[in-house]
């Protein structure tokens, strides 16, 4: 369980952060989404105790994280797949807070395998790591202490397909075991799969949060002509409908059914026809993606589509 | 997923009774760390192999008269007095240079805990060292000076002075360490600094008044010499205020109050 209040940190005058708040329940993976510089790493090190916060608080398990009997064995943090000493072999950062948090030290051989890397590379310098293994490493750190939650910044930063659909499975059932999992990312499409609840922010806010059911819901129809899109449009107006292009093909804000019918009376042939899942939610991402080179800057936050408001 | 694999994820059973990881183990954490490194590694073997070299020479070259136990000792403890402050600066600074610190501040969240862990550490490994020291001019001087009369002559005061001697040089490179947060400038002003003081101090006639009771190279000196005088231990320890204290508070606030990235 995690549970942020009203964080904010500002820096020189100008807010990182401005009073982000969220919850994460055991048994659910969390996406915490946004553009790069949105203020994601600042929060998660806010949560972690290692930023203290200009206002508002957070709690890990109940507790301020600082509070915490022994923080390794009941939370797994990665923040940095690049924080290891690049002098130390895979095996001996592992070792080094296995003996810290009072961990067998057997675990860290099974977890270097668990993630991936084998005998050979755990011998290896953290040095000549690429950024994948290093990840992997980072995870293998964050469940070394058999935590009960789990805190990820960026974690599929640097795996390659095969890693990425590795991670999620593992991600999903750390949490179908009861775990809590909150994991940034700057990517729609990578915590989609596996999250089931969605914290948006950008430029220090929240924009949207919800499950991702909810956030996803049918937000309206694509469709699009066999042949003909300007006469499908043509025909969808007659219905008093209000096509919109976009890349996927027309976007109508009616339901599928209607719009099949609509398409029907004007005699256009139909190559697709589907729900628009969260084509509402890309679009809000795309528009604050364009806004992530002046994140932290002033310029305030995309506001949010009506569709995601109501979520809120 | 195979039962392998499922072993090794949360179990979800009731958690056992945590502890607050003691800093006993905080201590043997920090002094793996100093050894699990390249640098670290190869500074203690220069350490050890330095000071086999300097007491093989004491006992081998120069007259009886300085075939003291005293004298070996006192010779034996530079070469660690010298290299084992930058195992103390490393010992803080690379978690700065390396982002350790995201992970070692994760795990102890209380940082005065862990600045604790490494003076504690960089203390035991002085009294490692000086173990080393005096065991090897104990051989040393059996082997040259053995019946030499005199020679066996060492009061307990004179090891504790030595111990302390090295222990302020060890504790002095972890405040340097922690007072800069970055490894280049501490070990270089680590050593810079006192020097250049020196020679201001001896240079300039009306700082030399202050330099008796500031200068590390004057003040520390006496310790592996001979007996303080009253007067010694008070320039003692107003340098050591000075040159170890002040550095020390110093990274201990900046540890303490700085966001860590």
């Amino acid at each position: 369980m995690i549970e942020a209040e009203g964080l904010t940190k500002n820096y020189g005058g100008k807010a990182a952060v401005r009073d982000v708040g969220f919850r994460c329940e055991p048994g659910t993976v969390t996406g915490f989404l946004g553009p790069n510089g949105a203020g994601k790493s600042t929060t998660l090190r806010m949560i972690c105790g290692l930023t203290p916060p200009t206002a508002g608080s957070s709690s890990v398990l109940g507790m301020p994280y600082a509070r915490l009997t022994n923080p390794g064995r009941q939370v797994g943090v990665l923040l940095d797949a690049s924080a290891q000493h690049a002098g130390r072999t895979g095996r001996e950062a592992l070792g080094v807070s296995a003996q810290l948090m009072g961990v067998d030290r057997a675990r860290v051989p099974e977890l270097l395998e668990r993630v991936g890397l084998e005998r050979s590379a755990a011998k290896k310098r953290v040095r000549q790591y690429s950024l994948g293994m290093r990840q992997r490493l980072g995870l293998a750190h964050a469940l070394l202490g058999d935590p009960e939650v789990l805190i990820l910044d960026e974690p599929a930063n640097g795996l390659d397909p095969v890693g990425m659909r590795w991670m999620r499975g593992l991600l999903r059932d750390f949490a179908d075991r009861g775990g809590t999992v909150l994991l940034s990312s700057h990517l729609l499409r990578e915590v989609e799969a596996t999250a089931d609840q969605l914290v948006i922010i950008g430029n220090g806010r929240i924009v949207a949060q919800g499950t991702r059911d909810e956030l996803l819901a049918g937000t309206g129809t694509i469709v699009r002509a066999a042949t003909d899109d300007a006469a499908l449009a043509k025909a969808l107006r007659a219905a008093d409908m209000d096509p919109r292009e976009t890349a996927d093909g027309l976007l109508v804000d009616a339901a599928p059914e209607l719009v099949g019918q609509a398409a029907l009376r004007g005699g256009v042939a139909l190559r697709e026809l589907r729900a628009a899942e969260g084509s509402g939610l890309e679009q809000l991402f795309f528009e604050l993606t364009g806004d992530g080179d002046s994140a932290g800057g002033d310029v305030s936050a995309p506001t949010p589509t009506p569709a995601l408001e109501a979520t809120r | 997923m195979s039962t392998a694999d499922a072993a090794l994820l949360p179990s979800r059973a009731p958690a056992p009774a945590l502890t607050r990881p003691g800093l006993g183990r905080l201590t043997l954490v920090e002094l793996r760390k100093m050894v699990d490194t390249r640098a670290g590694f190869w500074l203690q073997l220069s350490v050890a192999a330095l000071t086999l070299l300097i007491v093989v020479v004491t006992a081998l070259t120069g007259h009886d008269s300085d075939h003291t136990l005293s004298n070996m000792l006192n010779n034996s403890v530079q070469p660690a007095s010298v290299l084992l402050p930058i195992v103390g600066i490393l010992l803080v600074t690379s978690e700065w240079s390396q982002s350790t610190t995201l992970t070692t501040f994760a795990l102890v969240p209380q940082r005065s805990r862990v600045v604790s862990a490494k003076l504690l550490a960089s203390l035991a490994l002085a009294l490692a060292a000086f173990v080393i020291c005096l065991a090897l001019s104990l051989i040393a001087t059996a082997a040259v000076a053995g019946g030499v009369e005199g020679a066996w002559h060492l009061p307990a005061t004179m090891v504790l002075q030595m111990f302390v001697y090295l222990a302020i040089a060890m504790v002095g490179g972890v405040a340097f360490g922690a007072a800069l947060l970055s490894s280049a400038p501490a070990i270089v002003l680590s050593f810079v600094l006192p020097i250049s003081w020196s020679i201001v101090s001896n240079l300039i006639a009306g700082l030399d008044s202050v330099g008796r009771w500031l200068d590390p190279g004057r003040t520390y000196a006496p310790l592996t010499d001979h007996l303080l005088s009253g007067k010694e231990s008070a320039r003692l320890l107003t340098t050591v205020l000075v040159w170890v204290v002040l550095p020390l508070a110093i990274g201990v606030w900046r540890i303490l109050r700085s966001e860590i990235k």
